[in-house]
């Protein structure tokens, strides 16, 4: 694969949590000798993809599959266990915090809770300012002063309430609010960690097409983190579908949603609630998600599927690209058994 | 006989220091054996607190300050506590969003739900077991003997679920009341709670009222469907009628706003501004500042629902009115 033309490129990315908690907590005595064992929560297991510039890349999947994880190891704020992030070519993943200072600006992040992630005791101004000074420590205040005017002014917030604190907002405007955020130091790259779920749905509209303007008018590159598959439908360009920490398939929008692959992908999609369409006959799946500390052998989705045989028991199935384009991880398609 | 279960100008207030807030605005709706009524709405529309009154679980500061609930031709706001708590549980059961919230964590499954059963009902405890375990079998629990011995904790969110579904099962009510209760979950086990909801209603000749923020659940599940804005309904009638065919501008930009219908990557329709609080309800009709269509009666008189053709399809908005006139 050719790094420099993509805006970002993973490979082979784990990331694991040990989650055991202190040395004594770990020791146990079995048949008279200490043991000490250790519980490891396997988030990210060997995901490799890439985003090409100007484009968005929904990671789908349900709660607890790795994708909020993968973001935040993407963006440094998790070191990974092994794999290696690229941005433009440029490796990323093992800088210090100064050496990954100038990447900083590029990247940024908008979180699902505008409750949480706004700083009660800071009005909007400062909210706004902090990260441009802290990039630029030389900029001029009236500069600084015209940027959070004319961010404000792209996100639909009145400049003039620029002196005013986050819980006299509402839950839109405060979303508005860090979207500016995000924006203020001209990234290039936006990580959007479920930006309307908790958002009604006449407000999500709202914000969903913030959003797309803004990624027209400045050109943004987006990696947007997501449950809720109609909205991806609407948005994206390619979609990745996550199971427990694995890819499972990554193709675009239109033939992800036209004609899925992967097994998982299947039931995922015809679970998907659609308007005026009364009990279409969704996937059921058997049994439930597996936690990520005890990984089942091989494919990951085995003891879920229907279409699983002893292969898929214990190979684990890799990452293939089809003739149209899509990438998937199944042993069944790729032997051709299943369309 | 007349209804399952009759609304009729319900009206719920909170009395706060500054005065009485009107939470509930008049609404009337009914509900047989069988049916299906979806309650949608963005949050504060009210839609939880029209939910919680009719099982009349209302809390200080608020009360019922108006109208009538008629539920097997009693009077549920009139019921005493005691009448009530007998009723409630019992023939009416609710189910509520966060599973996790509803389950007492430090009791074993079982217990909470032959405690639910022996306050109902004169059976012994060891019927009350039986009873469990079959509600378990209903809502497809894998190993229910076994899951009678556990703690909410050792089951996953969907499980949970599930299980407050049996525990609402328990003394065959007549009526459920789901408040939310797929929202926390995943979309492939929203899927299988739904088809459950719905399956409950046939087999156990139930009534539900599934109150939800989520339009595209609703006209999958519901037999009808009522839309709330600022404590009112804004339109009522078949779900059919109401997605195909919606008449009320803020039904329209409701559904107008849902991504999936449109052109991908196309500019979603937006309602401007937002729901207003209860404290500023403005005056005339509650959406207009936020209407397209609005006229200046609109600022002053407030629309009555009115029924809109032979469909039971009825909407509160005075330009629907002066359509009607015209033609």
């Amino acid at each position: 694969m050719d790094k420099s033309n993509h805006l970002l490129t993973i490979e082979n990315l784990v990331k694991h949590f040990d989650i055991s908690g202190g040395l004594l907590d770990q020791l146990s005595i079995e048949k008279g000798r200490v043991k000490r064992h250790r519980t490891i929560v396997k988030a990210v297991n060997d995901v490799s993809l890439f985003i090409k510039p100007g484009e968005t890349l929904s990671v789908v999947g349900e709660s607890g599959c790795g994708k909020s994880t993968l973001a935040r190891t993407i963006l440094g704020l998790y070191p990974p266990e092994s794999g290696q992030v690229f941005y433009r070519g440029d490796r990323i993943d093992h800088l210090s915090s100064q050496q990954m200072l100038p990447y900083r600006t590029k990247m940024q992040m908008i979180f699902q809770d505008p409750y949480a992630s706004l700083n009660p005791r800071m009005n909007v101004e400062r909210i706004l300012e902090e990260p441009v000074i802290f990039h630029n420590k030389s900029i001029r205040s009236d500069e600084v002063t015209e940027k959070v005017a004319e961010v404000m002014d792209l996100v639909g917030v009145d400049p003039k309430w620029s002196d005013r604190y986050p819980h006299e907002f509402s839950g839109g405007q405060r979303q508005r609010i860090s979207i500016a955020r995000a924006l203020m130091v001209d990234p290039e790259f936006i990580v959007a960690d479920e930006p309307v779920s908790a958002l009604d749905v006449s407000i999500q509209a709202q914000i969903l097409n913030l959003l797309m303007d803004a990624q027209e008018k400045r050109g943004l590159t987006y990696l947007l983190i997501t449950h809720d598959l109609s909205v991806v439908e609407h948005v994206s360009t390619r979609v990745a579908v996550m199971y427990l920490g694995c890819l499972c398939e990554l193709a675009t929008v239109k033939e992800l949603y036209n004609s899925p692959r992967h097994p998982y992908t299947k039931a995922l999609l015809s679970a998907i609630p659609r308007l005026g369409v009364r009990q279409p006959k969704h996937i059921r799946l058997k049994g439930e998600v597996p936690t990520p500390i005890n990984l089942p052998p091989g494919c990951v989705f085995h003891n879920r599927c229907t279409y699983a045989d002893d292969r898929c028991i214990v190979e684990v199935p890799k990452l293939l690209e089809l003739p149209s384009g899509t990438f998937v991880a199944c042993h069944r398609v790729e032997e051709g058994r299943l369309d | 006989m007349g209804h399952l279960l009759e609304v009729r100008n319900l009206e719920v207030k909170f009395a706060l220091r500054f005065g009485d807030l009107t939470a509930i605005d008049n609404i009337s709706f009914t509900l047989d054996k069988k049916e299906k009524l979806g309650l949608v709405g963005e949050s504060g529309a009210g839609k939880s607190v029209t939910g919680f009154s009719i099982i009349n679980l209302i809390s200080k500061p608020g009360y019922i300050s108006g109208g009538s609930i008629l539920f097997e031709d009693r009077d549920l706001s009139k019921l005493s506590t005691g009448e009530m708590r007998k009723l409630r549980g019992h023939r009416i059961s609710m189910i509520f969003q966060d599973p996790m919230m509803t389950l007492n964590p430090v009791l074993t499954i079982g217990t909470q739900m032959t405690e639910t059963v022996l306050a109902h009902m004169k059976v012994s405890k060891s019927d009350a077991m039986d009873i469990a375990l079959e509600k378990l079998k209903k809502v497809y629990i894998p190993s229910p003997e076994k899951r009678l011995f556990q703690y909410p904790h050792e089951c996953s969110g969907g499980m949970r679920q599930r299980i407050v579904i049996a525990i609402a099962l328990l003394t065959n009510p007549s009526l459920i009341v789901a408040d939310e209760p797929t929202t926390a979950l995943d979309v492939t086990i929203q899927a299988g709670i739904m088809d459950l909801l719905q399956e409950l209603c046939t087999t156990e000749d139930m009534g539900l009222i599934l109150i939800t923020h989520d339009l595209a659940v609703v006209s999958q599940v519901t037999d009808k469907i009522a839309v709330m804005y600022a404590g009112r309904i804004i339109e009522t009638g078949p779900t059919e009628e109401i997605v195909n065919n919606p008449r009320h501008p803020y039904t329209k930009g409701l559904i107008n706003s849902l991504p999936g219908g449109l052109q991908a990557g196309s500019r979603l329709a937006q309602i401007p501004g937002m729901m207003p609080t209860l404290t500023d309800i403005p005056d005339g009709c509650a959406f207009n500042p936020r209407c397209t269509i609005n006229g200046p009666i609109c600022l002053e008189k407030l629309p009555e629902l009115r029924v809109l053709d032979g469909k039971n399809h009825s909407a509160a908005c005075h330009m629907l009115e002066n359509d009607q006139r015209d033609k």
